[in-house]
């Protein structure tokens, strides 16, 4: 069995609490949500913070998903599970469906969150993929109240997050634009492994034409990445294979993978291009299927 | 939840109740599906302390110092030892099982990363190995050799220092066959086949790391240990003469054992820790290692680097095969074989077919990483034998253009050819390969699975079959030619039927999974008519068993298996002779159905072995010179080897664009004669197959260029899920073993031999359109879009 290092540990009743706490004993603190990062990182004794600040009582508060007109907002403590059985949410961005399926497996899924997949930074992560996909924007709370950043914003190189030592995430809002669909592309060695490569892909169709589309990558770079040019090249065309191949390579030259054990960095590359395709073919085909 | 009303169809075909061998529910699994198994770890003893391990950061460096002060001042901390405190005990140093020497805790040099370099033992486990942060140990570093074919240039540097005189990294060469009978047949031959095919390192990576409490009483001077040992006998022999302690005043028990492959067959220096650690503080110590311990310090299998050739006729005639080995057996030799044998069984690699001629030259080498090379699962090196064979045969079919199955099929040695002696001396006890192979091809449907893949072919489409045959070699063995360290590999057995007719079994070996409590309570009942369910099997405790070598080669059934069921027949001998007296008829007028004697030709007239059995602990009469009581005892000395054979085919989808492969179907036909519990034996060769899929497309232990370990965890060593596998479709023929007294052979690694060729066979047979002939395990998405594009990397 591997063991921790000695930690204080405390459960927070409330945001304001957890806060309260984080302000109190400041950066040797952490906060755990699922866990199933943050724990074996103790156990391997690679993270030894001195306090633990569970906020797994705050999920009444922040386990939530909230589909409105314009805007998704998703509590931070929502759990991978609920993403995934969410009805609601698979209507307007089925891509939170595809990548739940491949996340981990059940026992992960049944306690790790939203807020913690992103506030771990790992660039492997697939939700972030997703968030970034979606172009999402994260609402931080501190002492002195909340402030709202862009993904691109709230990644600051691996493992590190805008989210300040007394600070904590507590939602992703998401923008809800009509005619478009999402899409998600893992491949992994196996089930339960960290992404290879994976790559989102959200479009949103005008009459036939892309009114708009995003990509988002993961395991290419040191966090996960957007392709403006991607969206760039995308927009204002008609939707083809052509295109998404287009888009493939563009991804492709993009992204900076790295050789390591799930791969070389070539065929890494070569996912980003792949997978980029598949997700926007699979997204336009969501579209047209649904109209 | 599944309730009693809701078990599938099917389940009722496992509960047959049998008197003897047949389909029954495993006797020991009510404890272990209610949590109620006892393995070491749940072991708890009034005052135990707590061991762990301070172990190498780096892979190969000289030690410059030890501060041990700050740990010893940790308030909970009983003891600080290191490798000179251990010098002093004569135990810094420990024989390994095949002739080297390995250190407990490193005293010169640390050879490889994750190396005992200290241990501490505290109040807690928490307390232990927070103190171990308080060591400082310097370290001066120097070169490792991680790249195994650097190992023996003039450059690389010594790793074995210690040894005298050593002045490179070789440890053995080793040859088998014939050279140049081998070599006259490929000179003349019409075709020759060469490939380079690697087998790399993987880990046995048990549900259940190593660990034992160790228990020293200093009053008796007595040793009792409980340990995760599959050779709890052998593991208690060692420690006496490593230790100096008397064997009588050692006690070893292998309680319930999470799973060992082969992996708990050597004595590890944690183990050794534990006890010194209980005679240094008079207390029970316990030391269970941690996972990444085990993945990065426990004995590792494979790790061959392998030049394979064959000739043949142009028409498909093989003639002759002949291998060239690099073997990286890590900082010490620890390989887990018959003394005999430095390169286990490896000679059986011309697999099931009749040559002309063989020759294997291997040298086996250190490097600086983990020691071992234990039998994972593999019979002793016959994994890496059948693979290789497996996976030439198949480059030689590409290389003919012929279906590999016809090839094979040519070229099987036939019936009335065995007893067969291979062209490296190995004699074949029995075999009937074509129609093994024959029902392989019928479950999977084998032409129709063909017109799939043309179709599917023209269509783009990346579909692969893949086929192998394997014949194993188990139930080491003959003590006349095998032993480790110098103890023969017989076994014991002891059978005592009590008053009432209910019988307990005392085994020498020893159950890590396998099912034995169910299994050798069959054999018993098949041979004296007594339910299972009414004999006991007493197994792994040192103080309780007769002496054996323990359970691993597949060895339990083949030699223990033999002893359970000759001395069942002792006792039912002298059961006759009680059963003639209480019917007052002559022993040859008796006649033996199952479970009771008929007096031949009066049905009417007979005894139970129950009736029997009271008799004989009874106050009556017993026969002129037949002793009260109903029990015996035997020690079994195996006159071969067994050697079970199979046909398995695997069939895969590769994904083209992403090169990812699904393992669709696989069809495992396998022989190992008499079967005793086919529900055991279809349990076994399934998990086998699922270790076959972990070793062909993702299991490796792989090390950076200074030799840290990549594989140290879970994470990073990725064994397979139940989505990686398919619905497994088995099949048997039944070919006795002709010397087993019940004709059986072992199975238990059958399939983690068999497996890894067939799905390899499969993922290239796939990637034909490319024009690729071999690529090496493990083939994951990025090794197998390497071969694809024509640039296939070896490993390492």
């Amino acid at each position: 069995m591997q063991v921790p290092a000695p930690v204080e540990y405390e459960r927070a009743t409330s945001v304001d609490h957890a806060i309260g706490l984080l302000e109190r004993l400041g950066g040797s603190a952490r906060i755990v949500a699922g866990g199933h990062s943050l724990l074996p990182m103790m156990k391997l004794r690679l993270a030894s913070p001195e306090y633990l600040i569970d906020i797994n009582d705050l999920h009444g508060e922040l386990g939530y998903i909230r589909v409105e007109q314009t805007e998704v907002r998703i509590g931070a403590m929502t759990r991978h599970r609920e993403l995934l059985e969410s009805g609601e949410l698979a209507e307007v961005f089925p891509v939170f469906r595809d990548a739940e399926r491949v996340i981990a497996d059940p026992v992960v899924r049944n306690r790790g969150t939203l807020g913690g997949s992103l506030c771990q930074a790992d660039p492997s992560e697939d939700l972030s993929a997703v968030c970034t996909t979606l172009g999402a924007s994260c609402v931080i709370r501190g002492g002195a109240g909340e402030r709202v950043v862009t993904m691109e914003e709230f990644y600051r190189g691996p493992y590190e997050t805008a989210v300040e030592d007394a600070e904590m995430l507590v939602e992703i809002r998401i923008p809800v634009r009509p005619g478009g669909s999402s899409a998600y592309e893992k491949v992994e060695r196996r089930a339960g492994d960290w992404a290879i490569v994976s790559a989102g892909a959200a479009v949103w169709l005008d009459g036939g034409v892309i009114a708009d589309a995003r990509v988002g990558l993961a395991a290419v770079g040191p966090n996960t990445t957007g392709l403006p040019a991607v969206s760039d090249a995308l927009r204002g065309r008609e939707p083809s294979e052509e295109l998404y191949e287009h888009a493939g390579t563009l991804a492709a030259e993009a992204c900076s993978p790295v050789t390591d054990m799930r791969g070389s960095a070539d065929y890494k590359r070569h996912l980003a291009r792949e997978l980029t395709r598949r997700a926007l073919r699979r997204s336009v085909a969501r579209i047209n299927e649904r109209d | 939840m599944t309730t009693t009303d809701e078990r599938p169809a099917g389940f009722e075909n496992n509960d047959h109740k049998p008197i003897g061998h047949g389909r029954m529910l495993r006797k020991e699994d009510p404890r272990f599906i209610r949590g109620k198994g006892n393995y070491v770890d749940d072991v708890q003893l009034p005052g135990m302390l707590h061991c762990a391990i301070l172990r190498s950061p780096v892979a190969h460096a000289r030690i410059v110092s030890i501060d041990t002060s700050a740990a010893e001042a940790h308030p909970k901390v009983k003891a600080v030892v290191t490798g000179a405190a251990l010098t002093g005990l004569g135990l810094a140093w420990m024989p390994t099982l095949s002739g080297d020497v390995q250190s407990v805790l490193a005293t010169d040099k640390v050879r490889f990363q994750g190396q005992e370099v200290a241990f501490v033992v505290a109040e807690d486990r928490y307390a232990a190995r927070d103190a171990l942060e308080l060591i400082d140990v310097e370290y001066d570093l120097l070169d490792p050799v991680i790249d195994v074919r650097m190992a023996l240039d003039p450059s690389a540097p010594v790793i074995r220092d210690d040894l005298d005189g050593k002045q490179n990294n070789h440890i053995f060469d080793w040859e088998t066959g014939d050279e140049a009978a081998t070599e006259a047949v490929f000179a003349s031959a019409d075709v020759v086949v060469s490939e380079d095919i690697v087998y790399p390192r993987v880990h046995p990576a048990p549900m259940e790391t190593c660990g034992c409490v160790a228990d020293y009483d200093r009053i008796d001077s007595r040793l009792t240990l409980w340990s995760t040992s599959q050779a709890p006998h052998a593991h208690r022999t060692l420690y006496a003469i490593v230790a100096g302690l008397p064997e009588h005043k050692i006690r070893v028990i292998s309680p319930d054992i999470g799973g060992g492959f082969g992996g708990k067959v050597p004595i590890y220096p944690g183990y050794v820790c534990a006890i010194v650690g209980s005679i240094v503080t008079g207390k029970p110590v316990k030391w269970m290692e941690d996972r990444s311990e085990n993945l990065t310090s426990t004995g590792f299998a494979r790790d061959y680097i392998m030049r394979g050739e064959i000739a043949a006729t142009r028409d498909g005639k093989i003639l002759a095969v002949r291998t060239n080995v690099l073997a990286d057996h890590g900082a010490f030799n620890g390989v887990a074989a018959p003394v005999k044998y430095p390169a286990g069984f490896f000679g059986v690699f011309t697999g099931s077919y009749d040559l002309q001629a063989a020759y294997c030259k291997m040298t086996a080498v250190y490097t600086n990483k983990a020691p071992g090379g234990v039998a994972y699962a593999c019979s002793f090196r016959i994994t890496e034998a059948v693979y290789l064979i497996e996976r030439i045969v198949d480059c030689l079919a590409y290389e003919l253009e012929m279906d590999p199955v016809e090839l094979r099929m040519r070229n099987f040695i036939q019936p009335d050819q065995f007893p067969y002696r291979t062209k490296t001396g190995w004699v074949y006890d029995s075999g009937d390969y074509e129609p093994t192979m024959r029902k392989a091809l019928e479950l999977a449907g084998y032409d129709e699975l063909r017109r799939e893949q043309a179709e599917r072919r023209a269509r783009g489409e990346l579909m692969g079959i893949g086929v192998s045959f394997f014949t194993e070699a188990v139930g080491a063995g003959p003590r006349k030619d095998m032993d480790i360290l110098g103890l023969g590999m017989a076994d014991g057995c002891e059978l005592r039927v009590h008053p009432t007719g209910k019988a307990v079994v005392r085994l020498s070996v020893q159950s890590q999974g396998q099912g034995h409590e169910t299994t050798f309570a069959q054999i018993v009942a098949e041979e004296i008519g007594i339910p299972p369910a009414d004999i006991d099997v007493v197994h792994g405790d040192t103080d309780q068993t007769p002496f054996g070598l323990g359970t691993y080669g597949s060895r339990s059934t083949p030699v223990s298996g033999a002893a359970a069921a000759l001395v069942a027949r002792k006792v039912r001998d002298k059961a006759r002779i009680i059963a003639s007296g209480m019917l007052e008829v002559s022993v040859a007028d008796l006649e033996w159905v199952k479970g009771a004697f008929h007096v031949k030709g009066d049905p009417g007239k007979s005894v139970t072995i129950q009736d029997i059995a009271m008799r004989a602990h009874g106050a009556g009469d017993l026969p002129e010179g037949i002793e009260g009581g109903l029990e015996a005892q035997i020690c079994y000395n195996p006159e071969n080897l067994t050697y079970p054979h199979g046909a398995y085919i695997c069939v895969v989808d590769i994904d083209p664009g992403t090169a990812q492969v699904k393992v669709r179907r696989f069809v495992a036909v396998d022989d190992c004669g008499t079967r005793i519990n086919p529900m055991i034996i279809e349990g076994q060769v399934h998990r086998g197959l699922t270790d076959g899929v972990g070793m062909a497309l993702m299991e490796m232990i792989a090390f950076d260029e200074d030799g840290n370990c990549l594989g140290g965890s879970l994470m990073d060593y990725l064994i397979p899920t139940a989505l990686e596998v398919p619905d497994w479709e088995t099949g048997f023929t039944v070919t006795p073993s002709p010397h087993h007294p019940i004709g059986a052979k072992g199975v238990g690694e059958s399939a983690t031999v068999g497996s890894p060729p067939a799905i390899v066979n499969a993922v290239v047979d796939a990637l034909k359109p490319f024009g690729v002939r071999h690529a090496d395990m493990p083939l994951t998405p990025s090794r197998v879009w390497d071969a694809m594009r024509g640039v296939p990397r070896p490993p390492i």
